[in-house]
């Protein structure tokens, strides 16, 4: 069984102190909001979570769900969790209050998100996919929609789910195929939709689908895509679910990991076809579903971030218990004494805690965009825009290196089941691919985000860095951080200038221009926590062995992580001429 | 009926207790506080009570340093109506707690209030017996069942042979057990309501009460560090052991 305890000091260094939360909530005359009244509410999720949540991740890996007679059946416990979830209010944190929401910042739904996640990331994915329903009607739907779906949605007793791909019709949504035809006030849906998230289960009254599909009219591409609400149930005339719809699961994806949340094939209109009702404007349903997508994304950052505490906390646990060798006057060694041991503890740390700064960096910009005005909003905008692909791809990507050193910390015993952390290794292995592959992220990143814009918003946090680089002047012993992080400013300058003099190549670099503005923009916050860190101290406020910890991460992070960005931009500079030198058959050409 | 409820904050359960390298005391500095777990009981027990009916208002009271408000604060995200915080910086002995608990009773006259048996901190179990003794109420204590019936409470208490159970008249003070209720967590709606529910703050000087050192805390001394075992030839080497190097035979 792998432990899971909330860091609950850390995620109040990173609100209280890196993000200044409390002076926002001054600003903005929040009522009684603040980091003081964040850590009561994450302490209380974070009870929930141990008690409902932790335990019951294992049992989803062992117990996948099952289609019994057409329906999907959940692990066992899932349910009853679910339903203490949703009778504790949790779903409804940052919604609207218009619709029983409570109204919450997003900074707190991404630090509860980061304890659901950590907690339990098959399950955890059910509500998140709900949120992103959510967003979808609250934005493009209809006053009737909003009216009928929205306030079951936010309250968790109908869950959602978004129906996007099709066989062939993947990161190319352009190819989708599910029809959808006018009749009688709604519409008939006729498709089937793979790869949907918990797209049938027992844990809720009914199930709310966000289907894509196209009208007999629609233009080609992707500008003939519609969104519509299908939901499980028909509503009856007082708005409770009634009559079956037409839409039921044909099979279950047998995965490698996230056993416990069920990924359906989902067909619809087998029979009379499945009713549904248009969300917004005919055809424009992929700009709908693109105007969620900032959230989705950084909702699955917020999972690598998730899954990597967890996956620490069972390694630290087990290198601090696990006795191996002896010293020279003959005493037992547990391994966290060794020193690559530490190395491996610290780059899960270090890079946790990295990704951490970043994910609530990114979701604080959400309120302080909420909070602006007309003319603020759009630069604010644009600032989560660029950083968006940074969060997911950077983030999973990083995930994948961290849970895996977890388990190099257990040795053989973490390849063994048992241990939960193969679990872990296994469930994290989708992030990169979901919601937009790391290739989509970097290339999203490069094009849209850097070169349409002539590198407008990368040059401001460019400026961002070098201001801290600066602050650092002041900080004692602080030298090798700033140098460190100067150093790697420059790599992202001369990525930007070989990026401007060679667009052409960006698919070629994008992966490598990723990861290199996702190890510099981790650096600098955590740069910027160890400037918190040292104000702390000198205040002589806090928990100073917590706080001179941190400044040895961030110390640490600058060694070991921040100096890839020397990598990154030697490959960006090598550019395309070896990726694309190679024809189709010298792939083949050690074979045949 | 309104009911009194007694809140501590103590170092959380989960907490690997370190002693004071000068054996002063623990070391509380930076640790996790919360709830002590007999008061959560306590708290739920009031708030079931009002759930049935019984009970109209619950008012929740700690003793303690300014921070003891987030305990409270999360008694009324548990469901308690208000809160009385006596605040101080010096360290409260039992008596102390009872004396200053007492003037609180006779401010806000409870016909019943709830403690928990203990804390887990100092493992005292004694403030309850010392309100009762100090007040004149009838006291219930290790409490596994509390049923109200007019004027009368009957406490089932967990004692040594198995369960007795006791006809109090009210008002009552009753010390809660383990087995009394499951707490249940602080919903989120009501974490938000909770922000509103007026918090009032006092100290002993208003309540009149001189705060006095009776018991002097001479040392706190880690249990001793677990050696490892020898493996014995035959019982008779191990009655041997038993008996001249455990002592315990």
């Amino acid at each position: 069984m792998s432990v899971y305890q909330h860091p609950y000091k850390d995620v109040d260094f990173v609100i209280r102190h890196l993000l200044e939360f409390d002076a926002f909530c001054q600003d903005k005359g929040l009522d009684e909001v603040n980091a003081d009244f964040a850590n009561v509410v994450l302490s209380e999720a974070a009870k929930f979570a141990a008690k409902n949540l932790v335990e019951q991740n294992q049992q989803g890996d062992i117990h996948p769900a099952k289609l019994v007679d057409g329906k999907v059946v959940e692990t066992p416990g899932f349910g009853e969790a679910y339903r203490n979830f949703v009778e504790q209010g949790w779903p409804s944190l940052s919604a609207a209050e218009e619709f029983g929401g409570q109204g919450l910042p997003n900074l707190l739904s991404v630090a509860a998100n980061e304890i659901w996640q950590s907690a339990n990331m098959a399950f955890a994915l059910c509500p998140m996919l709900g949120q992103s329903a959510i967003a979808a009607l609250e934005n493009h739907g209809s006053e009737q929609l909003k009216a009928q779906y929205l306030e079951k949605l936010i309250s968790g007793q109908w869950t959602g789910t978004m129906n996007l791909t099709e066989s062939a019709a993947g990161t190319d949504l352009a190819a989708i195929k599910t029809r959808a035809v006018a009749d009688e006030g709604h519409y008939k849906i006729f498709g089937q939709k793979i790869f949907i998230t918990w797209g049938d289960h027992q844990m809720a009254e009914n199930i709310v689908h966000l289907v894509l599909a196209r009208l007999p009219d629609a233009p080609a591409g992707v500008k003939g895509i519609s969104l519509f609400v299908v939901p499980k149930y028909l509503l009856d005339e007082s708005g409770n679910p009634g009559i079956e719809n037409d839409v039921r699961c044909l099979s279950l994806e047998h995965k490698m990991g996230i056993h416990g949340s069920p990924t359906c094939v989902m067909s619809y209109g087998d029979n009379e076809g499945a009713i549904g009702y248009l969300v917004g404007e005919p055809h424009c349903g992929l700009r709908y579903m693109f105007s969620m997508m900032n959230h989705a994304r950084q909702g699955v950052g917020v999972q690598g971030l998730g899954i990597s505490e967890r996956a620490f906390q069972g390694a630290l646990e087990y290198a601090a218990q696990r006795v191996q060798g002896s010293d020279k006057s003959g005493n037992s060694i547990r391994i966290i004494q060794f020193g690559d041991v530490r190395r491996m503890l610290l780059m899960m740390k270090s890079g946790t805690e990295a990704i951490r700064a970043l994910c609530y960096f990114t979701g604080f910009e959400d309120d302080k965009k909420a909070a602006a005005t007309s003319e603020q909003q759009p630069a604010i905008a644009a600032k989560v825009a660029f950083l968006t692909p940074i969060v997911k791809g950077w983030s999973t990507e990083l995930a994948q290196e961290l849970v895996s050193l977890a388990m190099q910390v257990y040795g053989g015993a973490g390849y063994i089941e048992e241990a939960g952390v193969a679990q872990h290794v296994r469930d994290a292995r989708i992030l990169p691919i979901y919601e937009g592959t790391t290739g989509i992220q970097a290339l999203d990143l490069t094009l849209r985000k850097t070169l349409f814009d002539k590198a407008a918003q990368a040059t401001l946090f460019i400026e961002d860095v070098q201001r801290t680089v600066d602050e650092l002047d002041s900080l004692d012993g602080a030298g090798d951080l700033q140098s460190a992080l100067s150093s790697a400013l420059d790599d992202a300058r001369a990525a930007l200038v070989w990026l401007a003099k060679n667009p052409q190549q960006a698919d070629s670099i994008a992966a490598n221009n990723l990861q290199l503005w996702g190890y510099l923009l981790g650096g600098w916050l955590m740069a910027k926590s160890s400037i918190a860190a040292q104000q702390q101290l000198d205040q002589g406020a806090g928990d100073s062995e917590y706080l001179n910890a941190k400044k040895v991460t961030c110390q640490f992070y600058s060694e070991h992580f921040l100096v890839r960005t020397k990598a990154c931009i030697a490959s960006i500079e090598a550019g395309s001429d070896a990726i694309m030198s190679l024809s189709e058959q010298q792939f083949f050409s050690h074979v045949n | 009926m309104k009911v009194l409820v007694t809140v501590k904050r103590v170092i959380d359960y989960n907490v690997k207790v370190r002693v004071k390298s000068d054996n002063s005391g623990v070391d509380l500095s930076n640790v996790k506080m919360a709830m002590n777990p007999f008061c959560e009981i306590a708290v739920e027990e009031a708030i079931r009570l009002k759930e049935a009916g019984i009970a109209t208002e619950v008012v929740v009271v700690s003793l303690g340093v300014k921070a003891c408000q987030e305990q409270l604060r999360t008694a009324l995200a548990l469901g308690a109506d208000r809160a009385i915080l006596v605040e101080t910086e010096q360290e409260l002995e039992s008596l102390n707690v009872a004396k200053l608990l007492a003037k609180i009773i006779e401010e806000e006259q409870p016909g019943m209030v709830i403690l928990g048996k203990q804390a887990i901190d100092t493992d005292n179990n004694q403030t309850g017996q010392m309100l009762a003794a100090l007040t004149g109420m009838a006291q219930g204590t290790f409490a596994s069942k509390i049923e109200v019936q007019g004027d009368k409470a009957l406490v089932t208490r967990e004692v040594d042979g198995g369960l007795q159970t006791i006809e109090l008249s009210m008002p009552i003070i009753a010390t809660t057990d383990l087995r009394l209720n499951e707490p249940r967590y602080a919903s989120l709606p009501n974490i938000m309501k909770a922000k509103r529910k007026p918090l009032v703050v006092k100290t002993p000087e208003e309540l009149g009460v001189s705060i006095k050192e009776h018991t002097k805390l001479i040392a706190v001394t880690p249990p001793p560090e677990r050696k490892g075992g020898i493996k014995v030839a035959n019982v008779a080497e191990l009655v041997e052991k038993l008996k001249n190097e455990a002592k315990v035979i």
